[in-house]
């Protein structure tokens, strides 16, 4: 359908945007890359009175390394962040996701930013952000704040920004000497959403799994982690009965849900496969990456 | 009413669109460009694909306002001479046609990819293709016209 009437402020700088979306709230909706937010204005599924377009705020997009940190900007489009040799050499499960958000077309205009503060629970990149533990800044009228990535997701398609924040950018820590990493997803066809995807990541310091971070994407109605495989693992040398047992402690207690793709049994029963897959797969990049 | 300038398979192009109307609409509308085809309008097909600034993109995920200043190439500017350009020639040679409501989505795809790809393999562009959709599923033909097209371009 085409999309319905609605206003549109199109700011160059993020003091501009901040004023738009104190003076509009949870009347405006914020455009990024448009992938996400066109098709649901399309549908009637949003209907903000007015569009803020950060696309001309050219201070919001870029990635630069600080110590310990990639921080990434919020208007950064995806195949950018693709290209990026700074991405992916110190985020490398970052790097291993951005190929499988969506097709080539979507990537062109799609932001990191955007996807995250969409926050679709089935979308690869709030799963790495979880798992990681990235930071969010954000900006308001009344300042600045750093959300941290457990705080912020909080159900389907909502976070914890509020409706008078801009998300700035997304902070990622760079991988420690001995990590090692894997995206794993089953999806219908190459570019789809995510049936069930798994940001997987190991440290290895000796031989011995010293960091252990798994997060599902399309099992509940965000990102969650799988707290118990990865208590389980920490301590522990890498083998086939080890990552059995993780499987079954990621996928005891989650309840995913059904649809045309799936059932919820099914769901549980390939989140399990991409966690021994994620596993194995992580552990050989580690050793690959030495 | 926005006013916008942007230049169009090498022309510069003014409009007034609506904020709300698409790149698609407005190419189709006040530009008479009627080759971008509209399938879906929400991104799902591929149909409505074009070039903006040198990367494909779905002209129904964009608004019109924010294509000003950019350069744009339709299906209609791959071949200005009134010939066809390589891709087209060599899908029209591997019958990777039939009702070709899809078809210009897929080439303005394959010619994007295969400018930054000029080496790809059967399987990249099989995943470079995915999100068009073919309804007629004619995919092999086109996977067989976008390889000739490829390898065409690295003979010359």
């Amino acid at each position: 359908m085409k999309l319905p009437y609605v206003e549109y402020e199109a700011p160059t700088t993020v003091a501009e945007a901040i004023d738009l979306l104190a003076e509009h709230l949870d009347q405006a909706s914020v455009l990024a890359g448009g992938q996400s937010l066109i098709p649901l204005l399309a549908l009637r599924l949003a209907r903000p009175a007015v569009l803020i377009d950060i696309n001309g705020i050219d201070e919001l997009s870029g990635v630069s390394a600080t110590d310990g940190w990639v921080a990434i900007g919020a208007m950064t489009r995806e195949y950018v962040a693709e290209k990026s040799e700074s991405v992916a050499d110190t985020v490398p499960l970052l790097a291993a996701a951005l190929p499988l958000i969506g097709h080539e077309a979507i990537r062109s205009r799609g932001t990191i930013g955007g996807s995250l503060a969409h926050a679709d629970p089935a979308a690869e990149l709030p799963a790495v952000a979880r798992a990681l533990d990235a930071e969010f800044v954000v900006r308001g009228q009344s300042g600045e704040r750093v959300v941290p990535a457990a705080q912020w997701f909080e159900g389907y398609l909502t976070t914890s920004r509020r409706p008078d924040e801009l998300l700035l950018e997304v902070r990622f820590p760079t991988a420690r000497r001995g990590t090692g990493i894997s995206f794993q997803e089953v999806a219908r066809r190459h570019g789809d959403f995510a049936i069930v995807g798994l940001a997987a990541s190991l440290v290895f310091s000796g031989g011995v799994i010293s960091d252990a971070r798994l997060a599902f994407a399309g099992i509940s109605d965000m990102p969650v982690r799988a707290a118990a495989a990865e208590d389980l693992l920490v301590g522990e040398r890498p083998s086939t009965e080890l990552f059995d047992e993780a499987a079954r402690r990621a996928t005891g207690d989650v309840d995913p849900p059904a649809d045309l793709h799936g059932s919820s049994d099914y769901r549980n029963t390939v989140a399990a496969v991409m966690v021994r897959r994620g596993l194995r797969a992580a552990a050989d990049n580690a050793r690959e990456r030495q | 009413m926005v006013d916008i300038t942007l230049r169009v398979n090498g022309a510069t192009c003014t409009g007034s669109p609506e904020a709300r109307k698409t790149l698609a609409d407005f190419l189709r509308d006040d530009l008479n460009l009627t080759g971008t085809h509209v399938g879906c309008e929400h991104g799902v097909c591929g149909a409505c694909t074009v070039i903006v600034d040198g990367r494909a993109v779905r002209s129904c995920l964009m608004l019109a306002v924010q294509a000003a200043d950019s350069e744009v190439t339709t299906i209609e500017g791959l071949a200005p001479d009134g010939g066809l350009g390589t891709v087209q020639q060599a899908m029209w040679d591997s019958h990777s046609f039939q009702c070709g409501f899809c078809t210009p989505g897929f080439v303005m795809q394959a010619v994007a990819f295969l400018s930054d790809h000029p080496d790809a393999g059967e399987q990249q562009i099989r995943e470079a293709l995915s999100g068009n959709i073919c309804r007629c599923t004619g995919y092999q033909s086109i996977i067989d016209g976008v390889l000739l097209a490829a390898e065409r371009s690295r003979k010359r």
